[in-house]
């Protein structure tokens, strides 16, 4: 045991160079290059504003990316818990000092930076459940304080994200501890109790809904009920994609973004202008790149030993999968309107920032790999 | 430590739980890429559709209104360059001020602001205001100067109607305007219709909307969503519309509405063979430019409130008793029938022994009588005494029917102008189904003298006078050229054999002119007595006959009351000029020249002119003149136009 704690402690700089996993970096550069064309785009071809931004942010996250991969496995696993009580700290600073914008508090002033807190969040919510199931037990799980305990861990940031309000970003964290707690192998009853419990609960849930967001769903069902007012971002994304065909009207040819037609097109509406433009073939491409890096992802998770690093590793695939999952099928009209951006490609710090911090946690598992945890 | 045991087991149980997972993951992944192919592949085109909608937005540009020409192609309306100021709304920071700003460069009054705001309250933000759509050059030089000044602003040299022959054409031609709520549901404006077209309102430019109005041109553009222009993608040019040619000679019809000037009534000329309009003026007139931009209210007032009503076209919607110039068809009808002997004479003793029908007195025009007259004289010298009794003979029933068939009683042009009438042929009947009384045998004898019930309009008289002078055969008349009936070919034969003294019209060739006359002798003794009145002495037109055979008419004056006269009145024998205006009597006269080959009839109306033979004959006069002086130039049109058939 002493021996391989020793042995895990000692890695040489260079079999760490040789344990990083190049692929997944190579994707990465991949969605970041075809990210920062989209962009560009967005902007009707000038480097400008926004095109300046989000390259240096994914310069500067990248960089952030690669340097805290050599960050040990067992620091997250240590601070796990700090970190969760961190970001809930800052979203509960959200509630003082937030600043607010188009009618939500989401965001804290970092000058350099607006920090989004719920998007650390995201990520918190993994690495903080992967280390509460790292220690309970299988025969544990029928116990009430065990289920009880992540229920409150995962109720928390929501509650307060919900009240920001981001309904979006509070699926996701929502959606992703469920994914863990899934994975960490609660037994399926509880997931058809609950999941009966909320369809017995909708009525009540839609009740405390905004306002707004009723009309969003409403206007899902039927996006025609409002054209030009809520079901416009919607049957306009429609119009872009279904207009870009097969290969697309080419870049910078994309008339639906380019004459100001699709709303967001910077953030949640990304995938749109990128399909309008380079039609069927690049959003199955683009998709298939996604799907690579889960992949790449949860393969990286069957190599490690710990339970912590494993759960972290399948947690995030599940939950970088739900992020454009969600962002895809919004844009498709497959659900929602909810507000969510899809990794990489979107514009926006905290999002990268979040992403580029998950990765690295990935990439910390698979350089250390060896690792075990007490 | 852990339990080993455990911890094995942990791991297997996420093992598995990560494949249900990652199989879950593939199959949303297949279903999104369904989606996008759904959308991308099997829905392109509804896309692509929807997409063009929203990125291509269509702005209709007024296409040129097609010109309208005389027989000769001159432009009686054609197009001018104007000068116009438009906006562009979406372009204007603050309307107000730019409005302000273009008050005091072009110097707007009230009027126009008014109109000005009420307009752009119909237009979308993104249109084009049209502030001022005809401005001089020096309001639009000075504002080139201040142009930078003004966002939005745009010159445009745009195109209006314009008449060069103002008032002479304005009742044959008509105006344009703003459409009305009217004019857009009739189809040729509805299916055409462009915002700021304007449209004919009267006359030619209204019946014949649909050559005249062209096909607007589409100007399709690049929007973004705000609809903003972006670029131009595609220009449809406009096709100007048709051209529409009349039979009208400007030249007679300037002469005639010269003729007519400081007086109210109306000339018509006609072909007799081709039932072409030759000239048809009508008097007072007034200025169709005005409209073009929308006339003011105090040229409006003043037009409308003029008491002698230029608005009406007195040739068409004017309705007078035909008076004495109805004698031709009651003789007509009279030896058709049969129920007189032209030969036998009619005592004609003046005014202290008039004409007696159970106990009431019907007085003849001349106060010491005419004597003696057979038919021929009593046309030449226009007796009444002998067509009330001619009259009474015949009965109003026999009369109405050869009056209807001579073109009395019904529309000549029909649908060309809306106002025209169909005047009024009485019959017992009529009376008995119109006024619910029985006919009076008194109503019949001053219906012989074409008093009474009996009213025509001025082109129906030259009408009446064409189907007699031609030998008794119908025309069609009409004003809008009509190039599918070849009437050069007939006018060639016509000429051909007119001066070898044979009727054409027996030839069966041409049997397309159906026959109205029952006895070609009648006919020429009506046209013969036409020819007494006009070139023998005791005629009443003997004054204003020709003496050149060239120009040679036989003519029928008319003087119709336009109230009854009493015997006090009579007594009087007051001169036309010492009556009250409106109690004149209107002057007519009918005619068709040259006598030898006839060619052309005529009509002439002056209202409240007293005299047919003092005020009416005189001018025929000068208006046969003109029209036989023209005659070879339209002939030699007609050859040329032949030629190239």
């Amino acid at each position: 045991m002493l021996k391989e704690r020793l042995q895990s402690n000692n890695y040489g700089f260079f079999a760490k160079i040789k344990a990083v996993d190049y692929f997944l970096i190579l994707i990465v550069i991949l969605i970041g290059l075809l990210s920062i064309f989209a962009i560009y785009s967005t902007e009707g071809g000038k480097f400008s504003y926004y095109t300046k931004n989000h390259l240096i942010r994914l310069l500067m996250f990248f960089g952030l990316f690669l340097l805290l991969s050599f960050v040990r496995i067992s620091f997250w696993h240590k601070n796990a818990y700090l970190f969760y009580v961190l970001c809930t700290g800052l979203l509960i600073s959200v509630i003082f000092f937030g600043m607010t914008a188009s009618g939500s508090k989401r965001w804290i002033n970092l000058y350099f930076l607006n920090l989004q807190p719920s998007e650390l969040m995201k990520i918190a919510i993994i690495v903080c459940f992967a280390r509460y199931y790292h220690r309970v037990q299988t025969y544990d799980f029928q116990s009430y304080k065990f289920l009880l305990q992540p229920v409150i861990l995962l109720t928390i940031p929501c509650y307060l994200v919900i009240q920001q309000p981001d309904l979006g970003t509070s699926i996701l964290i929502a959606g992703s501890g469920i994914a863990i707690i899934w994975l960490a192998g609660l037994n399926i009853k509880y997931f058809i109790y609950s999941g009966l419990l909320l369809i017995v609960s909708l009525p009540f849930l839609i009740s405390i809904l905004k306002p707004y967001q009723k009309s969003r769903i409403l206007t899902f069902f039927n996006p025609d009920r409002d054209p030009l007012g809520a079901g416009y971002q919607i049957i306009q994304s429609k119009i872009a994609i279904g207009s870009g065909g097969l290969s697309g009207k080419g870049f910078l040819k994309g008339t639906q973004s380019y004459l100001e037609f699709l709303p967001e097109k910077h953030t949640d509406f990304i995938f749109t202008l990128f399909s309008e433009e380079f039609g069927f073939i690049g959003s199955i491409i683009l998709l298939i790149l996604y799907m690579l890096l889960i992949y790449r992802i949860i393969r990286i998770g069957f190599l490690n030993k710990s339970f912590f690093s494993r759960l972290y590793c399948f947690g995030f695939a599940s939950a970088f999968f739900l992020y454009v999952f969600v962002n895809v099928s919004m844009v498709l009209g497959l659900l929602p309107i909810v507000g969510a951006p899809l990794p990489i490609m979107s514009y926006g710090g905290s999002s990268m920032l979040s992403i580029m911090l998950g990765l690295s946690i990935v990439m910390s598992c698979k350089i250390y790999n060896e690792e075990q945890m007490s | 430590m852990l339990n080993r045991k455990t911890n094995t087991e942990k791991h297997r149980l996420i093992t598995r739980r990560v494949f249900i997972l990652a199989a879950a993951k593939i199959v949303i992944f297949a279903g999104i890429s369904s989606r996008l192919f759904n959308l991308q592949i099997s829905d392109k085109e509804k896309y692509e559709i929807l997409s063009d909608k929203n990125r291509l937005r269509e702005w209709k540009t007024p296409p040129e209104r097609g010109f309208i020409i005389d027989y000769f192609n001159k432009q009686l309306a054609s197009n001018q360059r104007v000068y116009q100021l438009h906006l562009v709304l979406d372009e204007v920071k603050n309307f107000d001020t730019t409005i302000f700003k273009i008050k005091n460069i072009i110097n707007l009054n009230k009027q126009n602001l008014k109109e000005i705001y009420k307009n752009k309250n119909k237009l979308k933000p993104w249109d084009t205001l049209v502030v001022a759509d005809n401005l001089s050059w020096d309001q639009f030089s000075k504002l080139n100067l201040f142009l930078h000044e003004i966002e939005g602003a745009k010159p445009v040299l745009s195109s209006s109607r314009y008449y060069p022959y103002s008032n002479d054409t304005v009742h044959i031609v008509g105006y344009v305007g703003d459409a009305s709520v009217e004019d857009l549901s009739k189809k040729a404006i509805k299916e055409n219709f462009v915002p700021g077209l304007k449209v004919g309102k009267y006359g030619i430019e209204n019946s014949k909307e649909e050559l005249l109005i062209g096909k607007y041109g589409i100007k399709r553009y690049e929007v973004n969503a705000s609809g903003k222009r972006i670029s131009q993608v595609d220009y449809l040019k406009e096709t100007q519309g048709k051209e529409v040619k009349l039979t009208v000679d400007i030249e007679i019809q300037s002469y005639a509405n010269e003729l007519l000037k400081g007086k109210t009534g109306s000339i018509c000329v006609m072909d007799i063979y081709t039932g072409e309009i030759i000239a048809m003026a009508s008097s007072p007139t007034y200025d169709p430019n005005k409209f073009t931009h929308g006339i003011s209210i105090k040229d409006w007032n003043e037009i409308k409130n003029n008491p002698f009503k230029p608005l009406i076209n007195k040739s068409v919607a004017g309705l007078y008793s035909p008076g004495s110039t109805f004698k031709l068809l009651v003789a007509l009808a009279a030896l058709e029938y049969g129920v007189i002997d032209p030969n036998k004479p009619i005592l004609c003793k003046g005014h202290k022994h008039p004409y007696e029908l159970y106990g009431v007195k019907y007085h003849c025009w001349k106060k010491h009588g005419h004597g003696y007259m057979k038919l021929r004289n009593a046309i030449k010298q226009s007796c009444d005494i002998y067509f009330y009794e001619t009259a009474r003979i015949l009965g109003v029933d026999k009369l109405s029917i050869i009056a209807n068939r001579y073109g009395l009683g019904s529309k000549v042009l029909n649908g060309t102008f809306d106002d025209e009438k169909k005047g009024l042929v009485p019959t017992t009947k009529w009376k008995k189904n119109v006024l619910e009384k029985s006919w009076y045998l008194g109503e019949t004898v001053i219906n012989g003298i074409g008093q009474g019930y009996i009213q025509t309009t001025p082109l129906q008289l030259s009408l009446m006078t064409a189907q007699i002078a031609n030998g008794g055969f119908k025309i069609n008349p009409h004003i809008i050229y009509d190039e599918s009936i070849n009437y050069n070919f007939v006018i060639a034969e016509i000429n051909k054999k007119m001066f070898k003294g044979k009727n054409y019209l027996k030839d069966t060739k041409y049997d397309f002119y159906e026959r109205l006359y029952r006895n070609k002798n009648n006919i020429n003794f009506i046209k013969d007595a036409m020819f007494g009145s006009t070139n023998e002495k005791f005629g009443t037109s003997f004054k204003s006959r020709h003496k050149e055979t060239k120009y040679k008419f036989a003519g029928k004056t008319g003087t119709s009351q336009v109230r009854k006269i009493t015997d006090e009145q009579r007594k009087l024998d007051l001169d036309t000029s010492q009556i009250e205006y409106k109690n004149r009597d209107h002057a007519l006269f009918v005619a068709f020249a040259p006598f030898e080959s006839p060619r052309y009839s005529i009509s002439v109306i002056i209202e409240h002119g007293g005299s047919g033979s003092k005020m009416a004959a005189p001018i025929a006069n000068k208006i046969i003149k003109k029209t036989i002086d023209r005659h070879e130039l339209r002939e030699k049109i007609n050859k040329e136009i032949l030629k190239l058939a």
